[in-house]
């Protein structure tokens, strides 16, 4: 094997643009982690074992301003990738390893 | 007040509604236009039959009891959607390229076509779904008896279990009809319902209308803005939040894993999807749908759990507080939230589970039972579409039973999630063949049938009332540690925490471990090379140099195009190369591209770049598609070679029928030359008898004058009957009429007979080995006499020696005898040869012949009667015949026969 295979004529540095659109996907792919983190842990904080029950209104407050806030970041993910839609021709979920980053 | 009849035509027109736009859908749809009926906001709008009436009613009723854990149903499906990245943009871009139908059909498809896998997910999704119809029909009977109840007051008899019935009756009956009408009008190749989808993003809107409608209703009507609710809240039973944490992400997970799989969403999120863009948009516009459908869920609870009187069933709060608070309106309004929310969701539900059932079961079933190569394709579509509309209306019939049968339970949520639990066993396999290409059907099939089984047991079964209390609390079969809500001795987690964990767990352990220790089939390898490369190579044109490529697969494929043997060979050859005599060739880039001018040559360039392409990951050419092709070629290659035989046939018989022609005209020029030639031969004695019987009719004759002349013309009436004979017999013998006299007799006898006859023992001189000749034969032996005395006549006639000899050589060659008789004269010039056997064919002077020239025909028609032939040897130095005649006459001919 020749190693992980580069492209021809894949430049070693992306433009902007190809480089920005891949960040975003990044982001697109790390968000579900950030609304598992604010999902679940509330569960632990408030589980009656260690500490005092949390109570209902609060936490309805908190879940709905969270799920709003990630809401709000997937509108704008959704609306910046279809922005730079033309800046990366491949839609591959991973860029070649080594090149261009 | 509102009557109830005055419900029944509301939901009667609301259902009219329904049929307008979705025939108006279809209608604009095949039209062409109305693009905006495939936007985000029509996609994200029909994600939503998510929201059943479970969620729409129950969730209250959830708030109610146990405070923010409805929740997790929302909140589940959101991470997957703002995960879109991850897997629903994999699931869409495959079910997309390959034209997925549903999740069976994806299933079995990356499981290397397995249909006992499809099977399988069919049966487990319609167990999943069927209980969730029956809820389905309990919600709507149950808001339509509350309006009814509701009437009673002034003065009509309450509802009894009979109206319940009879309401879900017409209820399952009027959703049948729809989903028929709707949902199997024409049979799509990509299996997309126009009009079923605008019905359904309707129905979301008004269902969203509805719930926002009761909750702004009841935090600024009721209880006085936002802060009051809170208040209200901080006041009311479940003031405080206190989850199990096991529970909490049992749900979230087990909503997830429900939107993933559940056969309905993936209908609207797959099969009905036309735009990959729409995913993005929904992305953040569907959680933005579940929490506006989740906003007022507590706040409604709350407020109705303060103001209803105790007892009264939180299910139906969103319909019960707006009627208690004299709002008939709104009520009116919910009720049809909760109507739409339910129709959504049966109706797709069924189209999802009608397409597996007719696909996967039930073509399959028709398709081997009918004798093989008899099907039309049209027969085929009407067993489609006649077999979907059965399952529908089978679909919504156990419903409806199971509805009966359970009685119609209180907790809506718990069947919901009963439900979620069932499908969800599809989960490991379905991630599986997304992601881990070393993923098997056998690790599929052990998984799901281990996470069936254990669903069945731990949840399900229970939750239908099947297991009696000793059962639960004893075990299965009284042993304690097959408690179905307690497997092992783990009773420390709440049934549905238990029994996800143990068959989700147990169904991934083994999913992984059978995958692990089994080999795939090749088409399950590039299958799964397809699914979980489904976004790689967009851009690789260039050449081969990915390294996805694998050995096996290409072998496969090529042996399929050029035949096992000289795949092998070629593979053998490169692997020599490479230095690896013992296994496959590497695939290195050279090899491919020489693989693929290899393939070329026998389907194409175009075709064997798309295979390689296929195979590299590269295109989105299904594996079906690839060996369709492949068959197809080589079904053309056998046409072709069909056609060449046909045209072979046909000029085969051209010439035959040319060479027919030659014949007939060359003997009607026979026939002509033959009767110019008779009479020509009967005009000359005929002419000779007419004189010289005109000279003896003068006067003055001298006797011995007289004598001469009428001894002429007996000469010559002599000829004419030869010849009439002659002729007479050669029309018998070309007729093939006469008989044949067969007997036993011996050779040398019947040459001694034709010598005597023919006179020819002082002319000629005889040289026979008569000890030769001695061989019995059986024929008829007054013919070859015939022949004999003619061909020893001939020699005495022509042969210009001075002392004429006549050798006589007899022997057996195979069945025949072969006698031949060669003289020493000059022979028959060349030329000639070919004609001696003819008519008439005299060669010199008719006059020293006298005779009509018919002999040798005569004598190859009777050599071929019996059953042999008369031949001139070319190479011998006089004239010289050869006579083969069978020692057995009759034998050659059953022969020949």
């Amino acid at each position: 094997m020749t190693g992980p295979s580069r492209r021809v004529g894949t430049p070693l540095f992306l433009e902007r643009g190809v480089y920005r659109r891949r960040r975003l996907i990044d982001a697109a792919k790390l968000l579900p982690f950030l609304a598992m983190a604010l999902f679940l842990i509330p569960a632990w904080l408030s589980s009656g074992n260690d500490g005092a029950p949390g109570q209902t209104s609060a936490h309805l407050i908190y879940f709905f301003a969270a799920w709003l806030l990630l809401i709000a970041v997937a509108l704008w993910l959704s609306h910046a990738l279809h922005r730079s839609e033309g800046a990366d021709t491949s839609e591959e979920d991973t860029p070649p390893v080594g090149p261009a980053e | 007040m509102v009557t109830f009849n005055f419900l029944v035509l509301t939901a009667l027109a609301y259902v009219a509604l329904l049929f307008v736009v979705a025939f108006w859908a279809d209608a604009r749809a095949s039209r062409g236009g109305a693009r905006w009926l495939r936007s985000p906001l029509t996609y994200t709008l029909s994600l939503s039959v998510y929201c059943t009436a479970w969620t729409f009613y129950g969730a209250v009723g959830n708030a109610a009891r146990s405070g923010l854990e409805y929740l997790t149903i929302y909140l589940g499906p959101t991470l997957v959607f703002l995960g879109w990245w991850w897997i629903l943009r994999k699931l869409v871009r495959i079910g997309r390229a390959r034209r997925i139908t549903s999740i069976a059909d994806l299933i079995s498809s990356r499981y290397g076509k397995s249909s006992a896998l499809a099977v399988l997910v069919t049966l487990l999704a319609l167990a999943g779904t069927t209980p969730y119809i029956a809820l389905q029909l309990q919600s709507v009977t149950l808001s339509f008896a509350v309006f009814a109840n509701a009437s009673a007051d002034a003065g009509v008899a309450r509802w009894d279990q009979s109206d319940l019935q009879t309401t879900a009756f017409w209820v399952a009956s009027g959703l049948a009809l729809f989903t028929i009408l709707f949902g199997t009008r024409n049979l799509d190749t990509n299996e997309r319902h126009h009009g079923v989808v605008t019905a359904i993003a309707l129905e979301a809107v008004v269902k969203l209308v509805a719930l926002l409608a009761v909750g702004v209703f009841v935090v600024w009507g009721v209880s006085g803005g936002i802060g009051d609710t809170l208040q209200i809240i901080a006041a009311s039973p479940v003031a405080e939040w206190q989850p199990q944490p096991s529970r909490w992400i049992g749900m979230t997970f087990l909503s997830a894993a429900a939107i993933i799989c559940l056969p309905r969403m993936f209908q609207v999120m797959v099969v009905e999807y036309s735009d990959e863009r729409h995913l993005s948009a929904a992305s953040w516009a569907f959680p933005l749908y579940l929490l506006a459908m989740s906003l007022f869920v507590l706040p409604i609870a709350v407020v109705g759990l303060a103001v209803l009187p105790d007892g009264a069933n939180p299910d139906l709060f969103v319909l019960t507080l707006p009627l208690e608070l004299d709002q008939e309106g709104l009520a009116v309004l919910a009720f049809l939230g909760g109507f739409s929310s339910a129709t959504s969701m049966v109706i797709v539900a069924a189209i999802a589970l009608s397409t597996m059932i007719s696909n996967h079961i039930v073509v399959p079933l028709w398709l081997s039972s009918r004798p093989k190569g008899a099907t039309v394709s049209g027969d085929l579509r009407q067993v489609v579409i006649t077999s979907r509309r059965l399952a529908i209306i089978g679909i919504l019939g156990l419903g409806y039973i199971y509805f009966r049968v359970t009685g119609g339970s209180n907790a809506l949520s718990a069947i919901g999630l009963v439900s979620f639990a069932g499908v969800a066993q599809v989960l490991p396999a379905l991630l599986g063949a997304l992601f881990w290409r070393g993923a098997t059907r056998a690790g599929a099939m052990a998984g799901l049938c281990a996470g069936f089984a254990l669903w069945s047991i731990t949840l399900a079964l229970p939750a239908v009332g099947l297991f009696g209390p000793d059962t639960l609390q004893d075990g299965l079969f009284g042993t304690s540690l097959l408690r179905p809500q307690a497997l092992f001795g783990v009773s420390s987690l709440d049934p549905l925490v238990h029994s996800i964990l143990w068959s989700i767990s147990v169904n991934t352990v083994l999913f992984l471990l059978v995958s692990l220790m089994t080999f795939p089939s090749p088409m399950e390898r590039l299958q799964g090379v397809s699914f979980v490369n489904a976004f790689d190579g967009t851009d690789a044109q260039r050449g081969w140099v990915s390294g996805t490529v694998e050995s096996e697969d290409l072998l496969v494929m090529t042996q399929r195009l050029l035949g096992a043997r000289q795949a092998q060979a070629l593979f053998q050859h490169e692997a020599a190369r490479q230095g690896k005599p013992d296994g496959l060739p590497d695939p290195t880039p050279a090899f491919v591209e020489l693989l693929e001018r290899e393939l070329a040559g026998s389907v194409g360039a175009a075709t064997a770049h798309a295979m390689i392409g296929q195979i590299n990951g590269d295109a989105v050419i299904s594996v079906d598609d690839l060996l369709a092709v492949a068959d197809e070629s080589a079904q053309m290659l056998e046409h072709s070679s069909q056609l060449e035989a046909k045209s072979e046939e046909l000029q085969q018989t051209a010439r035959q029928l040319r060479l027919a022609n030659e014949k007939l005209t060359a003997l009607s020029v026979q026939k002509d030359a033959f009767l110019s030639q008779v009479s020509h031969e009967l005009r000359t004695p005929m002419t000779s008898i007419r004189s010289f019987s005109e000279f003896m009719m003068e006067d003055g004759m001298t006797p011995a004058e007289r004598t001469r002349y009428s001894t002429i013309i007996h000469d010559e009436s002599l000829r004419l009957t030869r010849l009439l004979d002659d002729l007479l017999d050669l029309s018998v013998l070309e007729s093939g009429q006469g008989q044949l006299n067969e007997a036993w007799t011996n050779l040398r006898d019947l040459i001694d007979r034709a010598v005597a006859s023919a006179g020819a023992d002082g002319k000629l001189i005889l040289k026979r080995d008569r000890s030769a000749e001695d061989l019995s034969l059986f024929t008829d032996p007054d013919r070859l006499v015939q022949v004999f005395i003619n061909v020893i006549t001939n020699a005495g006639k022509y042969c210009t020696a001075a002392s004429p000899e006549l050798a006589i050589t007899a022997r057996v060659s195979g069945t025949m005898i072969e006698i031949d008789f060669v003289d020493n004269g000059a022979g028959i010039p060349a030329a000639q040869q070919a004609l001696i056997f003819e008519k008439f064919a005299r060669l010199s002077d008719q006059a020293a012949a006298g005779s009509a020239g018919l002999g040798l025909a005569i004598c190859r028609e009777v050599m071929a009667r019996l059953g042999g032939e008369i031949t001139y040897l070319a190479d011998q130095q006089g004239a010289g015949f050869r006579i083969q005649v069978p020692q057995r006459l009759g034998s050659v001919e059953k022969l020949r026969a």
